[in-house]
């Protein structure tokens, strides 16, 4: 049997779905679409699988969200739904659940933080509301797993008896006669379709487009809905759209004016008021803001991550040794030695690396998610990046990119909108990396010792403005018309629970380590393989024979008008896929440097500083390593979107170093 | 008047709301209704979005979506 959760943001889903199922869950995407999906089997129970559908408001027909919970709602019919309501904020949350009314699907409140509303003395007469609303009710706390056996129990009753919602009027005066009357002349085409009629009905005096253009309606019937909507909004003085969304919030109050007691605002929406005073304060907001985030990166990136990295590379290193000693013992193929010790080892081993810091770095956002401050983040942040067409829940992603942009790509998944999330996720790659670092600090100690903060002071800021630009671009073309709009809750700070932020670090974890064992595990064999061979697969000694050295004098013309139109920087470019900092080791390795150190007085032999500064913008703007691109396909659903959005960031690299290189040689010449 | 003249602290009384597809319909699913009571609690460091209380939580919209906001003022 298949159940679905469904609630509005903020509303303890995420949280439920965790007691529900614990941690056996499947993540994957909906089809089509960059929108999560997750599954799990429901604990204690035979064959009850949850699905937890995306966090909504409403039903409307504008967002991928609400798109694809309304598919799966009427085609995929669940058994049952269970719909979570934040007691504490009753009213926003039930408009969610009288449009479910309005599908018909057999459907279970579960009333969540219900201690809350005591804890404040305040009180839901739980029957009453449920009488009220003609739906099954059931008050849970999930927060702390309260009434979570009962609500499995109702639920499996309700889709046992196919329960639907007692069909009470939702509707009064104008809008119940235009429903009706609508009902009437859709009937044949409803069957068609195979909508609830009701829902359809609705629906049809509301204007949904969606549903318009399922029941291809005649023009005489056209016509009719017409006149009757036009009545109906003459009669109330306002619009079909405006008319439902008052119905049905005069159909909440209604419904709880006998059964909520509520005194003045909660103790969590006081406290949340005076926490505000502080962190969206005018003058505090933005540095506080800078110094979360500067504490977040030291963390991972110095006190906790980086040494768990180090330690992990430590005993891969170790762990890689025992392997090369035994191999040597037994004397085997020189060439399997070499796959298992520089392929296989060296490639995931050094991708693995990057695990602990990844998971501290998830271990931080969904305490900064789950506590309610991301939001603040995004109302302090907005006006920055409106102008890209973005709002300010992209900043952390793309401030995570400077740090690395595997988990930034990772963390779009909490936007809260798919154009958002694809639309991050393809500027991301445009803030630095931090494994950029070694690339750019060779260069500069080669070309431009005197001015190296400069150096990099302009590329940094560089990525930044061409990440604008192609913002601005992508908002012209492929991302045009009008954003999602910027209209978010503010929900009131809560303690973040251990639970919800281990399985999100888990989950992350999972991600990754999948992505190490497939793309990247593949990615570093071929590499190998390309290294280390020449064009009769013949092992090669001299690193300038590989076929990884053919496809660098392959594809050098390209970089001809970029200045640096050679087989080495080529070659090492290609190795930067793998892992940017592996550009410095192969530089060091094609110009037979016996140290990477002494690698700057080499270098100037092959670039001119102009071509130098190109090959550095270069590096800054061309596609990330195979691990990012990983996270791009997960993220974007598809590998034909993951491999466009490569080539288009090449291309985009390329003519912005070209530019760098001849502007460069009218000023200086040569 | 519209919504973002409503001073920070004050209360307003939503007459109508303008706009269209997706913002207005968000707009009306969030509880920004006709006769719905709203107070503007306080403006975003960089001047815009503001972050409105209604319905017993707090919302935030940006002042060009507010502009398309007609209210009426609240008569204490």
């Amino acid at each position: 049997m298949i159940i679905a959760l469904l609630g509005n943001p903020n509303s303890g889903k995420t949280t439920l779905f965790n007691q529900l199922t614990g941690s056996k869950q499947h993540v994957g995407n909906f089809p089509g679409v960059t929108v999560e999906k997750k599954e799990g089997a429901i604990r204690g129970q035979r064959n009850l699988t949850l699905v937890d559908l995306p966090g909504i408001y409403s039903l409307s027909p504008y967002t991928a969200e609400e798109v694809v919970t309304r598919d799966f709602l009427l085609v995929e019919k669940p058994e049952a739904v269970i719909n979570i309501v934040d007691a504490t904020n009753i009213e926003r949350n039930l408009y969610l659940t009288l449009q479910l009314m309005e599908v018909g699907v057999p459907v279970v409140v579960a009333l969540n933080m219900m201690d809350e509303v005591r804890a404040n003395g305040d009180s839901i007469d739980v029957q009453k509301l449920s009488r009220n609303l003609g739906i099954p009710i059931v008050p849970i706390s999930a927060a702390k797993n309260e009434g979570c056996d009962e609500l499995v129990q109702r639920t499996i009753e309700v889709a046992h008896q196919k329960e639907r919602p007692r069909g009470l009027d939702l509707c009064q005066g104008e809008v119940h006669r235009a429903v009706h009357s609508i009902a009437h002349i859709i009937e044949e085409e409803l069957k068609a379709t195979g909508l609830p009629a009701r829902y359809a009905a609705t629906k049809v005096v509301e204007g949904d487009p969606i549903t318009l253009s399922k029941l291809n309606l005649s023009e005489s019937q056209q016509g009719i809905v017409q006149k009757i909507v036009t009545e109906m909004e003459h009669n109330l003085g306002t619009d079909r759209e405006a008319a439902l969304a008052d119905m049905r919030y005069d159909f909440i109050a209604k419904a709880c004016k006998d059964a909520v007691k509520k005194n003045g605002n909660s103790r969590e929406m006081q406290r949340s008021i005076r926490i505000d005073n502080v962190l969206t304060n005018k003058y505090l907001g933005i540095p506080i803001f800078l110094a979360v985030m500067l504490l977040v990166f030291y963390l991972t990136f110095n006190v906790i991550g980086q040494p768990l990295s180090d330690l992990l590379s430590t005993g891969i290193d170790w762990v890689t040794g025992l392997l090369d000693r035994a191999l040597t013992n037994t004397g085997i193929n020189e060439a399997v030695h070499s796959l298992l010790v520089d392929g296989v080892c060296m490639g995931v081993g050094s991708v693995l690396s990057f695990l602990p810091t990844i998971v501290t770095l998830f271990f931080f956002l969904s305490i900064l998610e789950d506590s309610g401050y991301m939001a603040r983040v995004a109302f302090v942040m907005d006006k920055l990046l409106r102008k890209i067409g973005l709002s300010g829940r992209s900043f952390v992603p793309m401030l995570i990119g400077f740090g690395c942009s595997v988990p930034a790509i990772m963390a779009t998944r909490t936007l809260a909108s798919q154009r958002d999330r694809r639309m991050t996720i393809l500027l991301t790659p445009f803030m630095s990396c931090s494994a950029k670092l070694p690339i750019y600090a060779t260069f500069t100690a080669a070309f431009f010792p005197d001015k190296a903060p400069l150096v990099l002071i302009l590329l940094y800021a560089g990525g930044m403005v061409v990440g604008i630009l192609y913002g601005l671009l992508l908002k012209s073309t492929l991302f045009r018309g009008n954003p999602v709009p910027f209209v978010m809750e503010l929900p009131a700070y809560r303690m973040p629970s251990a639970k919800s932020v281990l399985i999100h670090m888990w989950e992350k974890a999972k991600d990754f380590l999948v992505k190490a064992f497939t793309i990247i595990f593949v990615a570093s064999i071929v590499i190998w393989v390309l290294q280390s061979f020449d064009s009769r697969l013949m092992m090669v000694e001299d690193g300038s024979r590989s076929m990884l050295a053919g496809i660098g004098r392959f594809i050098a013309p390209i970089f001809k008008p970029l200045g640096f139109g050679e087989w080495i920087p080529a070659t090492a470019l290609l190795t930067g896929l793998s892992a940017k900092e592996a550009v410095v080791s192969t530089l060091a390795v094609l110009t037979n440097v016996s140290d990477v150190s002494l690698l700057p007085s080499v270098l100037a032999d092959t670039f001119t500083p102009l071509a130098a500064a190109s090959f550095l913008t270069f590096t800054l703007l061309y596609m990330p390593c195979f691990a990012a691109v990983a996270a791009v396909k997960r993220e974007l659903g598809g590998a034909k979107y993951a491999v466009a959005a490569m080539a288009a960031q090449c291309a985009v690299a390329w003519i912005v170093a070209c530019l760098v290189y001849q502007i460069g040689r009218l000023f200086i010449g040569g | 008047m519209t919504l973002d003249q409503v001073k920070v602290g004050e209360h307003g009384i939503i007459a109508s709301v303008g706009g269209e597809g997706a913002l207005r319909r968000r707009l009306l699913d969030m509880g920004l209704t006709p006769r719905t009571r709203v107070m503007v609690r306080k403006v975003a460091p960089m001047g815009d979005p503001i972050e409105l209380n209604l319905r017993g939580y707090e919302l935030t919209i940006r002042l060009e979506d507010a502009q398309k906001i007609e209210v009426t003022e609240e008569r204490a």
